[in-house]
């Protein structure tokens, strides 16, 4: 079980992040929980700069933009 | 698992033709541009002389003309902007000190991407990771109002010149607000989270962009960008067309003229709740200057169209207590109203 954060404050491209690590996960098989981290200060503390960011079981993987959706399957499967 | 291509050179070299053939096809087509849109208006049962006549062929004429340098702009940005991220610009700035680092800041507000929405994440991201405060508004105050957009619609719409004059004021205006706001000492006006909030910067785990990826982020740039902001440009020419074919060629001047001295700080106070993505605004600028508005006066009111708004200060006040919104507003809002006053005093009609 793998724990995906979600970094944004609720922009459009933070809910498309999700949905779109949701997707892949369900495409490779691979169990996911999806959390969404929407407090400024609890962003903040991640260290990034940039939203929406991904956070997969602890480690920071991206900041800023949309992932490109071949990331996400490299993250997920890792 | 990344699929990766089993030859990335060919890969490469398909990419980097396929570029320079759609570059090839892009100075073909703006080459034919005014011959292409004149037999087309005079195709239409339209007299070329009168009012309607010169508004259709004035949109003919600017819609294509625009929409192709804008895409050329926003990917070229796009490329270069591959080469900066806000986190490795916050680590560029961190721990600068006011003067060069305003102008750093200022110039990396330009070429680092940002979008409005991340106005927060990124302020406390650079606070939290000691870039001073004066710094980090040069960035925040250049960021929104020097962007490829609102540059290249210039450059399209208005000519180089004004584009280029644009840029230099636009970073002259967020180098002063933010050495101002550093000389003032207002880091006690943050809100209080922010100030005892101390962020470790990380590095994103990600590979260092090759050139396809770098293409591919020019791509990528035009077909969000462009399509977002597509039927801005073409509903700002349509009104743009509609003033130029009928409005009398001097409405604007008494009001907006060299010689009416406070129609800058009217721009101003009018644009600073106002917004408008720069898509939307410069063909309205175009159309404010060719009817007789003065070139400072209309670019004070696109700056602070662009550089403050409501709904960013509404997003800012998480952070920032009101009185240092207010510093922010008002200094801001000074450098913009110096920079409309001293370029109606330099460039006359």
């Amino acid at each position: 079980m793998k724990v995906v954060k979600v970094l944004g404050p609720g922009c459009k491209r933070c809910t498309a992040t999700a949905e779109m690590v949701q997707k892949e996960a369900e495409a490779l098989g691979v169990a996911v929980t999806i959390e969404k981290v929407t407090d400024y200060a609890a962003i903040a503390g991640y260290g990034i700069a940039a939203t929406p960011g991904v956070v997969i079981d602890g480690t920071v993987v991206h900041a800023g933009g949309l992932p490109k959706p071949d990331d996400v399957r490299r993250w997920l499967s890792a | 698992m990344t699929l990766a291509s089993p030859h990335p050179d060919r890969a490469l070299a398909r990419k980097l033709a396929a570029t320079a053939g759609v570059l090839a096809a892009w100075v073909a087509l703006y080459a034919a541009l005014p011959a292409l849109s004149e037999t087309l208006a005079a195709s239409l049962p339209l007299d070329p002389k009168s009012g309607l006549g010169r508004a259709v062929a004035f949109f003919l004429y600017d819609t294509p003309k625009v929409l192709l340098l804008l895409t050329l702009v926003v990917f070229a940005m796009g490329v270069v902007r591959s080469f900066f991220s806000p986190e490795r610009t916050r680590a560029l700035l961190a721990g600068r000190r006011l003067g060069t680092g305003n102008v750093a800041a200022a110039a990396l507000g330009v070429l680092t991407p940002f979008c409005s929405c991340s106005a927060v994440p990124l302020f406390i991201g650079f606070v939290g990771a000691g870039v001073p405060l004066g710094v980090t508004f040069s960035f925040l105050i250049a960021a929104p109002m020097v962007n490829e957009v609102a540059l290249g619609l210039l450059w399209a719409l208005v000519g180089w010149k004004v584009a280029l004059t644009y840029l230099g004021f636009g970073l002259g205006v967020a180098i002063v607000a933010g050495l101002v706001i550093g000389r003032l000492n207002l880091e006690a006006w943050l809100e209080r989270w922010v100030r005892e909030l101390r962020t470790a910067p990380v590095g994103v785990a990600a590979a260092s962009p090759g050139l396809a990826d770098r293409i591919d982020a020019g791509t990528e740039a035009v077909r969000e960008i462009v399509g977002r902001v597509w039927i801005w440009v073409v509903a700002g020419i349509a009104l743009g067309a509609g003033i130029h074919g009928f409005a009398p060629a001097d409405l604007l001047a008494a009001a907006m003229g060299r010689d009416a001295w406070w129609s800058v700080p009217a721009a101003v106070v009018i644009g600073i709740p106002m917004y408008a993505n720069a898509a939307g605004i410069v063909p309205v600028v175009e159309a404010l200057l060719g009817k007789g508005a003065a070139l400072g006066t209309a670019l004070a009111f696109m700056m602070s169209v662009t550089a403050l708004s409501l709904p960013e200060l509404v997003i800012l006040r998480k952070v920032l207590t009101l009185r240092l919104i207010a510093v922010f507003v008002g200094v801001v809002g000074l450098g913009i109203l110096a920079v409309g006053f001293l370029f109606n005093a330099l460039f006359g009609p």
